[in-house]
């Protein structure tokens, strides 16, 4: 039998027995954005037409914190292996490379959609949404957890410390997904800047994710779908090709 | 295994290493601080990647036939590593899953029992000391039931108490049929427990025989112990 349901359920486990830490405080964050936001820019930034500004926000924080966690949880889990030696303990065994993969991608998912789930249902009680198209919702959580999940492996295998991760986590994933169009509609920005946010990857998931909630989006859905799907391939290929060679995990 | 060397850049940390451990035998791996032991037993467990040659487990390639070698293996690390998120026995059925075994909790517990980690058995492994980590490590190199088992300096740093309990539980492990590979810088230890022996200098290998050979050649004023034919064959060489 394979190692990899075991392998799965230790990621699992791994945030679960932290869920104050791991989905609650993230849940809390978005609550925060949520209420100052809204209070905030209420009434003065434009976004979609006949939706208020914290209906337009909800999904935005939703697929903010489900970016934001996928990539926190595999990054986290394997660098702390990774520093402590405990990795050790996998390496040893017959668990192949994909099934490895596999699990830690899996795990990001989890929590990525459980924190999701958790914001949703806490800003439930101060807007009222209903999912136009909840499919296209769901496929963009996701494949953009899962991208999130690879991007946090592929930053764990390349880190030798935590603060490396917690540079790519600040200098990167987290301007990329506060600049995606989270707070605001790119239409309200002026053209070079809307050229700009074409070229963050983070953008066609947080727009992807609001179309499912309205029927409406910045661009064409199916298309940032697309991206999505085609960058997740490629950073999977490349991560299963450093897990094969061994890439800092084998020596 | 045959003609192994491992390059870290221009270190030769193995350099032709070709040796052979008999099934059911009780083999010592010796040399000093930076002479390729961890490395040698690294290769093994496919921690480590050889630059060229090959390493088998029973027959079993560790590269091209990784996942058979890798069952047959179980390797105790040198350092007291740990996941600090789990208890003693999360951590034993997590290791047991990661070889596919689910239904695994009679030998779990059997080995906990054996090593006295009973009344740990719901502690989380940040919460022993340090002697309890090392049974837990030792455990955790078990759980699969592995014919051969690799000790990097299973008694470093350990207390009386433990490595006399430690090298019962191994001599019997020995004696059921298992394989043992040890390394130790305590070379009384090797004396007394291995039936051969192999020395590592500087990822070269300066001697393999039995225990009592090594001893019987050594050509010195007084009758000798390990040390002493571990001393003169490092400064020969």
């Amino acid at each position: 039998m394979s190692g990899f349901p075991t392998l799965l359920r230790k990621e699992l486990l791994r945030f679960w027995k932290v869920a104050v830490q791991t989905v609650g405080g993230p849940v809390l964050s978005a609550l925060l954005y949520l209420v100052i936001f809204s209070q905030a820019l209420g009434g003065h930034a434009s976004v979609f037409e006949g939706v208020p500004y914290a209906n337009f926000l909800v999904p935005g924080l939703v697929m903010m914190s489900v970016l934001q966690n996928a990539f926190a949880n595999s990054s986290s889990s394997l660098i702390q292996s990774k520093v402590t030696g405990s990795l050790v303990f996998v390496l040893v065994t017959p668990i192949s490379s994909l099934e490895f993969f596999g699990a830690y991608v899996l795990a990001s998912v989890a929590r990525g959609l459980l924190v999701g789930v958790g914001v949703l249902a806490v800003t439930a009680g101060f807007v009222e949404l209903r999912a136009a198209a909840p499919l296209w919702a769901l496929a963009f959580a996701i494949l953009g957890s899962a991208l999130l999940g690879v991007l946090g492996l592929l930053a764990a295998l390349w880190a030798d410390r935590f603060d490396q991760i917690a540079a790519f986590q600040n200098f990167l994933v987290m301007p990329l997904s506060m600049l995606s169009g989270v707070f605001y509609s790119i239409h309200a920005l002026p053209p070079l800047w809307q050229r700009v946010s074409h070229l963050n990857p983070f953008f066609y998931m947080i727009d992807g994710f609001r179309y499912g909630f309205f029927g409406a989006s910045d661009f064409v859905p199916a298309i940032s779908l697309a991206v999505v799907a085609v960058s997740l391939a490629l950073l999977s290929a490349l991560c299963l090709r450093l897990l094969m060679n061994g890439y800092k995990l084998r020596t | 295994m045959r003609g192994v060397e491992k390059r870290f850049g221009a270190l030769r940390a193995l350099d032709g290493v070709s040796l052979e451990v008999r099934q059911g035998e009780f083999f010592g791996l010796l040399g000093p601080n930076g002479a390729g032991k961890t490395t040698l037993i690294n290769v093994i467990a496919g921690l480590t990647r050889a630059s060229t040659g090959t390493a088998a487990v029973l027959g079993a390639d560790v590269v091209a036939d990784y996942r058979r070698a890798r069952r047959l293996l179980g390797v105790v690390p040198q350092e007291l590593v740990y996941d600090p998120f789990f208890t003693v026995r999360e951590t034993l059925r997590f290791q047991s899953g990661y070889f596919g075994l689910r239904e695994n909790d009679a030998w779990i517990d059997e080995i906990m029992h054996t090593l006295d980690l009973d009344a740990k058995a719901e502690s989380n492994m940040r919460a022993l000391s340090g002697g309890m980590k090392r049974r837990v490590l030792v455990a955790q190199a078990l759980v699969h039931k592995p014919p051969v088992i690799v000790l990097d300096e299973p008694t470093a740093g350990v207390d009386v108490e433990l490595r006399q309990d430690l090298w019962k539980f191994v001599r019997r492990l020995n004696r059921d049929g298992h394989t043992i590979v040890l390394t130790t810088h305590y070379l009384e230890e090797a004396e007394e427990h291995c039936e051969r022996i192999a020395m590592l200098k500087a990822g070269r290998l300066v001697a393999l025989d039995t225990t009592r050979n090594l001893l019987a050649n050594f050509a010195g004023p007084h009758p000798a112990d390990l040390e002493d034919v571990f001393l003169h064959l490092m400064a020969r060489h």
